[in-house]
């Protein structure tokens, strides 16, 4: 998710942005609950997904695939393909936490975005190390609290789709989407990827659309230079972009 | 079944976060990758939008969803946090359901 303002370099700053972001992931993690909920996960699988798997967009993307009556693997496959920019994230941050064995194992359950954008956002070292785990600490709370609230305040309703939470992954996807899109390039790899996952949806199994435009994203990405002179999508960039 | 894809899943999701912090930076900073891999994102996201919008089934479909995601879409252009994008998506299915 995008996030502005300046980086403090006080440890108070820090921890009091760590809680800001928190609350704003704690808040999109009650949709989260609900939305996991109604596409019929029960209330223990829905909160192992948040404690185990802790990485939104991957998440949504899983039970989103369920919702829509894709199977667990198609739902995996692309939770797991989600989850690829956040190995681009780790060679950012292994030079900023260093550290080794298990204190580097529990590290990287916490690299996603808001830990990488606050850690990277350091002046020093020191900083960056707070940063990141002031965040990954206060958002992992949060996040797992805002998931159980949100499934069992759904489970309470006797038919979630009266409030048209079946209607609502698109809308999480879109504001996952709308920070990523400010260029050219991946408006155009948006644009092509919807078409391209329509064409092909009435043809073959649920859930194997999203993998035909992954496959089509690596020859992109394999085989096209990226455009000389237009901004393209930088490489470790969970702000969204707005430090560019 | 669902319960070893959820767990399959999961750990699929942290090998890439420890494979990040611990594979050769060199292999990661190859440009091919750097290039790829943020793309994917944007991709399957775009996909996901689109598939779960104008589908029911392996039916292409035009209904209220199409009316949520318009929605959305002005929430995201207004700066709204996330949680209202997804209510607003949400409420404005349910409501033209109603009607």
């Amino acid at each position: 998710m995008a996030f502005t303002g300046i980086a403090s370099s006080s440890h108070g700053g820090i921890v009091r942005d760590a809680l800001g972001i928190a609350i704003a992931s704690g808040a999109y993690a009650l949709s989260f609950g609900a939305i996991a909920t109604t596409a019929g996960l029960s209330l223990l699988q829905t909160a192992a997904l948040s404690t185990l798997m802790f990485t939104g967009a991957s998440q949504f993307a899983l039970v989103g695939v369920l919702g829509a009556g894709g199977s667990v693997w198609a739902g995996a496959a692309t939770a797991a393909l989600l989850g690829t920019r956040n190995a681009l994230y780790g060679v950012r941050l292994s030079s900023l936490l260093g550290g080794r064995g298990l204190k580097s194992a529990l590290a990287a359950h916490f690299v996603i975005d808001e830990t990488t954008a606050m850690a990277i956002a350091r002046e020093s070292a020191s900083g960056s190390r707070f940063a990141f785990w002031a965040t990954g600490i206060a958002l992992f709370a949060l996040w797992n609290l805002g998931t159980l609230i949100g499934a069992l305040a759904t489970h309470a309703l006797s038919n979630p789709k009266v409030l048209g939470l079946d209607a609502a992954p698109p809308a999480a996807f879109l504001a996952l989407l709308a920070p990523r899109l400010r260029a050219r390039e991946p408006m155009a790899v948006a644009l092509l990827a919807a078409v391209v996952a329509l064409v092909f949806l009435p043809f073959v199994p649920a859930g194997i659309p999203l993998l035909i435009v992954a496959a089509l994203d690596v020859v992109i990405g394999l085989f096209f230079p990226a455009p000389r002179g237009g901004r393209r999508v930088r490489a470790v960039d969970p702000t969204g972009g707005e430090s560019d | 079944m669902l319960w070893a894809g959820l767990l399959i899943a999961s750990a699929g999701c942290y090998a890439l976060k420890l494979a990040g912090l611990s594979l050769p930076q060199a292999w990661l900073q190859d440009p091919r990758i750097q290039r790829t891999v943020p793309l994917l994102p944007v991709a399957l996201l775009a996909a996901l939008i689109a598939t779960q919008t104008f589908s029911t089934g392996h039916r292409l479909v035009l209904d209220v969803r199409a009316a949520a995601l318009g929605v959305a879409a002005i929430a995201v252009l207004l700066r709204a946090p996330f949680l209202v994008v997804v209510a607003a998506g949400a409420a404005t299915a349910a409501l033209l359901r109603l009607l």
